[in-house]
């Protein structure tokens, strides 16, 4: 399903998003509840811009000095018992992850929502394995029942109404009971994934933050999922991706504060959890190997390419919740595994500019990204990079590149571009009736949806002359 | 280099206008007013009639060549002049942003397009921050909303000038507007290369417009407002759609964008 999406052109998933009016009422639900709480979380945090600040340096500081923490890390999560995994591309990392789920002899893993996993593939290499794989995120679960990609990175299922999950749990659940509230559909999703957490043989997560001077991994949920995936099977594997570091944890403690409220609203999440080593003497739980893969997919290419500062990506979604496109369109119309501005600028570097050179351009740089982003990327300035990039590889189409070429021969040849104007709104007004132009050549992208109001007789720099006496 | 008190003194600074090619083909009228105001400021009006377009389609086209030919042409144009005031969030932006990064490479028209930028304005924010102006005796009878554009908004933080601006006629009640700050998709070239997204936007936009029962809509960018005239007119709305610069220019009881002249 997903590969059939991925499949259409830009253009033909926005028109397929378009003509959904259940996945505009989706949209609207959650986006709209975001706004709203992530507001009010910001009016009562005077403190916001300052941490916004800090959190920017935090990243920025641990991304000029990778090597330092990483090392470091590194070091540190051995000494608490980990096995540390080093992998350049996704998929070396999906290779790592399935080795160690071969030699644990895992027919069945748990795994809590991490966008990394599908970033480098990891639940196609796990079908390919023929590892049966057990999403326990809520939404996770509703999107793996329905056979769909995440559509929102904090919440993967929500194209899907509570209506259309209610079909879904119904015709997928053993036992849904009644359904008539969000109450008994999540009360069915718990005692169809309770048996599944304790059955699992290797439970996999992502990575909030890795913590450099204790080689700790935080997660937040707010289901407590993440907690039963990592706990009871005697394998945890942890995959992240390598700018998840922070020196401290008093480091990750600021960034928590920014993450949470600016995805949900909330001061913090349910679950905040410290996976530091495996289970140790006279620990009443806890896995019995605990491994961590460290994943590049071309995170130090992004460094090197200009894209540092969309590093500090946090992941908490702000940017897709404010995006006027996002809000339209959806995630999946992006055909990408991060949608929205974040993704936009991250789709080019994953999937190559070619493939993905409508994604900076669908997008109107108004600007709302930047300002509500957490760790203050220049996301508009970053979309704007790749046009550039579009342009100067020669991706823009011919078309385009000759118009623009006649319009700035004329931008700097005044007397041209007087006559050329006065011909264009002589020649506009042609197409008139009354004060507006329902439809003209060469302006169907306007006029197909909205009307254009006639041009004056003369343009202003015209009347000007005409009014004012010649110096 | 005008830069001189002595005209400052003869007759208030000397303010070159920049109207913007959307202007200078669509909306004179706005030219016209900002003139207006300027003078009622106390500016001496120059329009350099050289001008064309700011550069911004091609810089936000990905062709900085073609944009940075078009900054310096513009560049040598406006920097005569003790201020510049554009009657555009978004040119004005352009002018003041955008020109010092398209050099960064370049220290002799980095320089020269920093100097321009500190002396350029949005119009409604010049006539309140820098003249400290505000209108007297213009009044008008009626109910208005305002949409915030979204590069006058972020890039250059106007926010309270305009309103401070229209709480001055007489007769206007401002009514708030549901997503003010929300962009309207018009975008640019956006909203001709994704005309489907774009479309759906505005027609957002137009239904909060419509659901604050306002009988004028204001803003401060003529490429907003003609999206949003454009898809209030095609829905059959009966609001009247004007930059804010005609309103305080006395001109409100004129045509609006789109109506007949």
């Amino acid at each position: 399903m997903s590969g059939a999406r991925e499949r259409l052109s830009f253009d033909a998933r926005v028109r397929d998003a378009l003509a959904d009016p259940l996945l505009k009422v989706a949209i609207d639900r959650t986006t709209g509840n975001a706004r709203t709480k992530r507001a009010a979380a910001m009016a009562a945090w005077p403190g916001f811009s300052s941490a916004r600040e800090l959190g920017r340096d935090i990243k920025d500081h641990v991304i000029a000095h990778l090597d330092h923490y990483l090392v470091q890390f590194e070091r540190n999560a051995r000494a608490s018992g980990a096995q540390v995994h080093w992998a350049l591309s996704g998929p070396e990392a999906c290779d790592i992850v399935v080795a160690i789920c071969r030699k644990a002899g895992a027919r069945t893993v748990t795994r809590s929502k991490s966008m990394l996993g599908e970033e480098i593939g990891l639940p196609h290499a796990l079908q390919e394995a023929a590892i049966e794989r057990v999403e326990t995120d809520l939404a996770e679960h509703i999107i793996q029942l329905a056979g769909d990609p995440p559509s929102h990175i904090i919440w993967p299922a929500l194209h899907k109404t509570r209506e259309q999950v209610a079909e879904l749990f119904h015709a997928h659940h053993h036992d849904p009971g009644t359904l008539d509230s969000i109450e008994a559909m999540v009360a069915s999703a718990r005692r169809e994934l309770r048996g599944r957490y304790l059955a699992a043989d290797v439970g996999i997560s992502g990575a909030n933050f890795l913590i450099a001077d204790t080689g700790a991994v935080c997660t937040v949920t707010n289901e407590g999922n993440a907690e039963l995936t990592t706990t009871p099977p005697r394998v945890h594997i942890v995959t992240a991706g390598i700018e998840k570091l922070v020196p401290s944890c008093a480091h990750a403690m600021a960034m928590l504060r920014l993450l949470v409220r600016s995805a949900t609203g909330a001061e913090l999440t349910q679950y905040t959890t410290f996976h530091c080593g495996p289970k140790r003497a006279g620990d009443l739980d806890g896995p019995a190997e605990f491994h961590i893969v460290l994943i590049d997919g071309g995170r130090t290419r992004m460094l090197a390419e200009g894209l540092a500062e969309m590093l500090r990506c946090i992941r908490c979604g702000a940017c897709l919740n404010h995006c006027v496109v996002y809000r339209q369109i959806g995630g999946h119309a992006y055909g990408s595994v991060y949608p929205g501005p974040m993704g936009s600028v991250l789709t080019p570097m994953l999937d190559g500019l070619p493939q993905s050179k409508d994604l900076p351009r669908a997008c109107t740089l108004n600007g709302q990204c930047q300002e509500v982003c957490p760790v203050a990327i220049p996301l508009p300035t970053l979309l704007r990079g790749w046009r550039d990039r579009i342009w100067s590889t020669g991706l823009e189409s011919v078309t385009v590149r000759q118009g623009f070429a006649v319009w700035r021969f004329l931008a700097l040849h005044p007397a041209l571009y007087r006559q050329a104007s006065a011909m264009a709104v002589w020649m506009m007004a042609w197409f008139a009736r009354g004060g507006w132009i329902a439809r003209m050549p060469l302006a169907g992208g306007w006029t197909r949806y909205r009307d254009m109001p006639r041009p004056p007789r003369r343009p202003f720099i015209a009347q000007y002359r005409r009014r004012m006496p010649r110096p | 280099m005008l830069q001189d008190s002595s005209r400052e003194s003869a007759g208030g600074p000397c303010v070159g206008l920049f109207v913007s090619c959307l202007v200078d083909a669509m909306r004179p009228a706005i030219g016209f007013a900002a003139i207006n105001l300027l003078e009622a400021a106390g500016c001496r009006v120059e329009v350099p009639l050289q001008q064309t377009c700011c550069g911004q389609p091609a810089l936000n086209s990905g062709d900085l060549a073609g944009a940075r030919q078009i900054a310096q042409h513009t560049i040598a144009l406006l920097e005569p002049f003790q201020y510049v005031v554009v009657p555009s969030g978004s040119c004005a932006a352009t002018i003041r942003v955008h020109y010092t990064e398209l050099f960064h490479e370049d220290p002799v028209w980095r320089a020269r397009a920093e100097a321009l930028a500190a002396r350029t304005h949005e119009l409604l924010s010049f006539l309140v921050d820098i003249r400290g102006w505000l209108p007297k005796q213009v009044a008008l009878p009626a109910s208005a909303t305002y949409h915030d554009s979204c590069s006058g908004l972020r890039e250059l933080g106007i926010h309270a000038q305009p309103r401070r601006l229209l709480a001055a006629v007489e007769g206007l009640s401002l009514r708030p507007l549901e997503g003010n700050a929300t962009c309207c998709g018009f975008g640019g070239m956006f909203c001709v290369k994704y005309a489907a997204i774009s479309n759906a936007i505005v027609a957002e936009k137009a239904q909060s417009i419509e659901a604050t029962g306002a009988e004028l809509l204001l803003g401060g960018d003529l490429g907003c407002l003609m999206n949003l005239a454009g898809k209030l007119h095609r829905c059959g709305s009966r609001v009247r759609v004007f930059h804010t610069a005609e309103i305080l220019a006395g001109m409100g009881d004129g045509p609006a964008i789109g109506e007949a002249t």
